[in-house]
């Protein structure tokens, strides 16, 4: 952005003075004259920090020890400013501009601003929390953010309500002030009734602040990065700095599952099996109830219809596998035809804005959407209740000792790690040699382990490799080179599309 | 004339009578246009029709009322979903930018469907209703509908029926049509409380201390607990009724209630019992509410929550006709919710039905109203706004009416605050 493209302009700030506090709202980009080498090295930085922040997010209790504990390290290891530090104003120099770079990387697609946004507001979150009271009176200053406090009166009025309403809030008393804003302002709260609402307005206590400090952050670096998407032209033309703000965005996406390479490398016939072997719960959930009744609903179409596009069914065998089972339920061929078919081809990009979808990762069968009634998609190890788990892990003959290892796992909500420790039981081995996060991870790994790793082609492991690979593909090579990220443009505007056949069904 | 007389085969006759004579347009419009503050806000909707053979057409628009009207009663969809404001007009979506073409306003809607509790109704199934299970839409509208006006501060709400079997919720104040889609999903989880798919058994767990929204929620669940649950419903009389409900307590209380309902056959004393233990088993230090949890995972509202995430999710309109039942999507009048039977909520071929019985008397006025030597489609214009006035309609287009003037006086309220302001300074 503005500080890229002035690179000619020498600023030499004296650094100290421009550092001055602990943490900031990057309101004001960076104005000085970086060299190339630097700025890779600081997105680069950023970008481990922020993975960090995402994987502690899934596999910890946020804001726990352990989360706290695992931030702290990373930023001390990336030098980044952390707690304990008192005055680095070049650490508090690299945290500005690596925001900045990355901005310029994350801006470009709904679902890159998104997930960054994400990342950021939690290490933000972190951070702010890691401030003394004082601080956090200076930086609300600072920034000019005033809240609106509630007067006694009222506070007295509302006692009860204000009482029962901070569930979770420890040591709320009502000594302490209470804010009133509007509910906007404060969601996350809201969405978890952890305050008071009334005609609108929510009613904050002092403790919970950083809800609405952080609304508040959140709300304008989304708006920022709008701003910068349009200004985007301009870097790009940019030919040294181009491929690298691509590289930074592509290695989001992380492994590429899906499939292109393993059509029809697997028969229908053979999926009962698969799934009794090969397939993580969450799948054989799926599988189970789709064989009982012949129907999924929406989300579990599309968590399961991905994956087993990512083992390697054609869009003919799709088709054909739904179809069958679809019938013989409460649909007749002709209904499937015109509702349910464009489903399928929707997935594999044949249909709407011709996107192909990608399987779903771990990380979003745990995080989004979770199953509501009559759904039997999600993760078994997140989203079901622990009593059914230890039965069906009981039925799928796992020892008790097994059972109990991974119910602990569970409780400490470490579900990925619970689906492992399921894996290395039902395969008879030790310690896996890799690190879950996605189901047709999960089903690759263990084909390899049974022998059957011919005929499924393992994946490429790195990011940039997948690249790589996938401009070798052929036909579908020609879609490539435009970047993943218009490819996952095209799938929010087709979501779009679904969104329509979602409830009709 | 009574609902079964309805056959799907004769709706491609009936909906061109219905479009023609009996829909509310004029109402429609007004709505829809929200005042006409802003000119587009009617133009840059999206409406989509199903029409026949389930051929769905999506990003229809129309500049006018007049428009609307021509194309309604040339394409004679079997259903209407309403859509986005977005920021072009809809039918040209093909022709700008893509990416910029976006949804930007909708009313915040929820939908709540009978098909959601089938684990907790035994009464029927899936798409059946009756007048039984109604009772879980009637507890629904209740304790959403306070929660949006006295926690959320909305005013406008429009409850609909959605012709089969459930209901649908328009809040229609501009802070809800402007509201984000995190704020949307935001306030759907404020409000929903069922949690979790067919693996789970137990879909309520309360912490402490209950929050002042479950608590009002449960006193509206109170008042139809008994009738409803226990004496309908009958969930502590059959055997595996009674395990169902068992399943969600304590273990160790599970064992003490199996026990004591071996003496004790009668729901309402079982309930009680029930009752009691959950109080008894409380320690200063943890309070137990597993009755409490029963009785909303039995009757507390099971929201659909996509459809009220997102600004750009379609929903079945007001007066669309459902195809199946042949009912139109009626306004709920809240002032009689307890009385709303959604068996007598008229269907197309009644209504149609009763404007051909009034065809003579009608003929008269036809003659009259050409000795009047009006405008001809003045004329038409009057015969259609009375036409809906003599059939079973009436009464819900009324209560419509009724919910656009509040809408109306609103932004009258709005735009005299705003010249107070002015004379002020
Ligand atoms: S951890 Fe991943 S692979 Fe395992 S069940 Fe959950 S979502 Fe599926
Ligand atoms: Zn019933």
């Amino acid at each position: 952005m503005q500080f890229a493209s002035r690179k000619k302009k020498l600023v030499s700030n004296p650094k100290t003075e421009l550092y001055t506090e602990p943490l900031q709202f990057y309101g004001q980009p960076p104005l000085e004259n970086i060299s190339l080498s630097e700025f890779e090295a600081f997105a680069v930085d950023r970008l481990r920090l922020l993975k960090t922040v995402e994987n502690s997010g899934v596999s910890m209790v946020k804001r726990g020890d352990d989360y706290k504990k695992k931030l702290e390290s990373e930023l001390k290891a990336l030098d980044f400013p952390y707690r304990e530090d008192v005055e680095e104003p070049e650490k508090r120099r690299k945290d500005h501009i690596s925001h900045f770079i990355l901005r310029l990387a994350y801006c470009q697609t709904e679902d890159l601003r998104r997930w960054f946004i994400q990342q950021e507001v939690d290490l933000f979150r972190h951070r702010f929390k890691g401030l003394s009271p004082k601080q956090k009176l200076e930086f609300l200053h600072k920034n000019n953010l005033q809240y609106n406090t509630i007067s006694g009166e009222e506070k007295e009025q509302l006692k009860n309500e204000l009482l029962n309403s901070s569930h979770g809030v420890s040591g709320v008393s009502l000594e302490h002030d209470f804010y009133k804003v509007p509910f906007q302002d404060a969601l996350d709260l809201v969405r978890t009734r952890k305050v008071y609402l009334k005609e609108g307005y929510a009613y904050i206590p002092q403790s919970e602040i950083v809800a609405i400090v952080l609304n508040d952050f959140r709300t304008r670096l989304s708006k920022a990065l709008a701003l910068t998407a349009r200004s985007l032209p301009a870097v790009h033309s940019d030919e040294r700095l181009q491929p690298l703000l691509n590289h930074l965005s592509h290695s989001y996406f992380g492994q590429d599952y899906s499939g292109q390479k393993n059509v029809g490398k697997i028969s229908l016939e053979q999926i009962d099996s698969l799934a009794g072997k090969s397939f993580p719960l969450c799948m054989r959930q799926l599988h189970k109830a789709l064989r009982e009744n012949h129907h999924l609903r929406y989300g579990g179409r599309m968590q399961y219809g991905l994956f087993l596009k990512g083992i390697g069914l054609s869009l003919e065998q799709a088709l054909q596998f739904w179809k069958m089972e679809f019938i013989q339920g409460k649909v007749d061929a002709d209904k499937f035809d015109k509702a349910f078919a464009y489903n399928i081809r929707h997935m594999f990009g044949k249909e709407g804005k011709r996107a192909d979808y990608t399987p779903y990762s771990c990380m979003k069968v745990i995080l989004s959407n979770p199953p509501s009634q009559g759904d039997y998609h999600g993760c078994p190890f997140r989203h079901s209740d622990p009593e059914l788990l230890k039965q069906k892990l009981q039925f799928y003959k796992v020892s008790p000792s097994g059972v109990n290892q991974i119910l602990e796992l569970v409780k400490g909500m470490h579900y990925q790690l619970a689906c492992q420790k399921y894996f290395e039981l039902t395969h008879n081995v030790e310690d896996s040699a890799f690190s879950l996060s996605h189901p047709n991870q999960y089903f690759i790994e263990s084909q390899k382990l049974l022998g059957g790793g011919k005929d499924v082609k393992r994946e490429t492991e790195t990011p940039q490799r997948s690249q790589e690979n996938s401009a070798a593909k052929g036909p579908a090579a020609a879609r490539e080179p435009a970047a993943v990220e218009s490819q996952h443009l095209a799938e929010m505007t087709a979501n779009l599309e679904t969104d329509f056949l979602k409830t009709d069904f | 004339m009574s609902s079964s007389d309805y056959d799907p085969a004769c709706l491609p006759d009936l909906l061109p009578l219905y479009y023609r004579r009996l829909f509310p347009f004029a109402q429609y419009y007004r709505w829809l246009s929200y005042g006409g503050v802003q000119k587009s806000y009617f133009q840059n909707r999206e409406f989509s029709f199903t029409l026949k053979d389930d051929i769905y057409v999506r990003y229809q628009s129309f500049s006018t009322q007049n428009e609307l009207e021509k194309e309604m009663q040339k394409m004679n969809p079997y259903k209407i979903d309403i859509g986005a404001v977005y920021s072009h007009r809809p039918n040209q979506h093909n022709t700008v930018k893509s990416g910029s073409f976006q949804a930007l306003e909708k009313e915040l809607v929820f939908d709540i469907d009978m098909t959601d509790y089938d684990d907790v109704r035994s009464c029927c199934s899936a798409a059946d209703i009756c007048s039984k299970c109604w009772t879980l839409m009637t507890i629904a509208i209740r304790i959403l509908n306070r929660a949006l006006r006295d926690d959320f501060g909305f005013q406008h709400l429009l409850w609909v029926y959605s012709g089969r079997r459930g209901v649908h919720c328009w809040v229609c104040d501009e802070a809800a049509r402007k509201l984000s889609a995190a704020a949307r999903s935001a306030v759907a989880e404020y409000l929903s409380l069922v949690k979790g798919g067919e693996e789970n058994v137990k879909k309520i767990v309360l912490t402490d201390p209950i929050h002042p929204f479950i608590g009002e929620s449960l006193s509206v669940v109170e008042d139809y607990f008994t009738r409803y649950a226990l004496q309908e419903q009958d969930i502590l009389g059959r055997r595996e009724s009674v395990d169902k409900v068992l399943a969600l307590v304590p273990e160790d209380v599970r064992r003490e209630l199996q026990q004591f309902f071996q003496n004790e056959r009668n729901p309402e004393k079982r309930w009680k019992l029930i009752k009691d233990q959950a109080r008894a088993k409380q320690t200063t230090a943890k309070k137990r509410h597993f009755d409490k949890e029963i009785m909303l995972q039995y009757c507390y509202p099971r929201l659909d929550i996509n459809v009220s995430k997102g600004v750009n999710h379609l929903l079945k309109s007001p007066f669309s006709v459902h195809p199946k039942t042949g009912r139109i999507s009626v306004p709920i009048d809240l002032k009689d919710l307890d009385k709303f039977d959604p068996f007598a909520v008229p269907t197309i071929s009644l209504i149609c039905e009763e404007l051909d019985r009034l065809k003579p008397e009608e003929e008269q006025t036809k003659s009259e109203d050409s000795k009047e030597k009006e405008n001809e489609k003045d004329t038409a214009e009057k015969r259609k706004n009375r036409d809906y006035k003599r059939t079973s309609l009436a009464k819900y287009v009324k209560h419509f009416d009724q919910f656009l003037d509040g809408l109306a006086r609103s932004w009258k309220g709005e735009l005299l605050r705003k010249s107070d302001l002015q004379k002020e300074f």
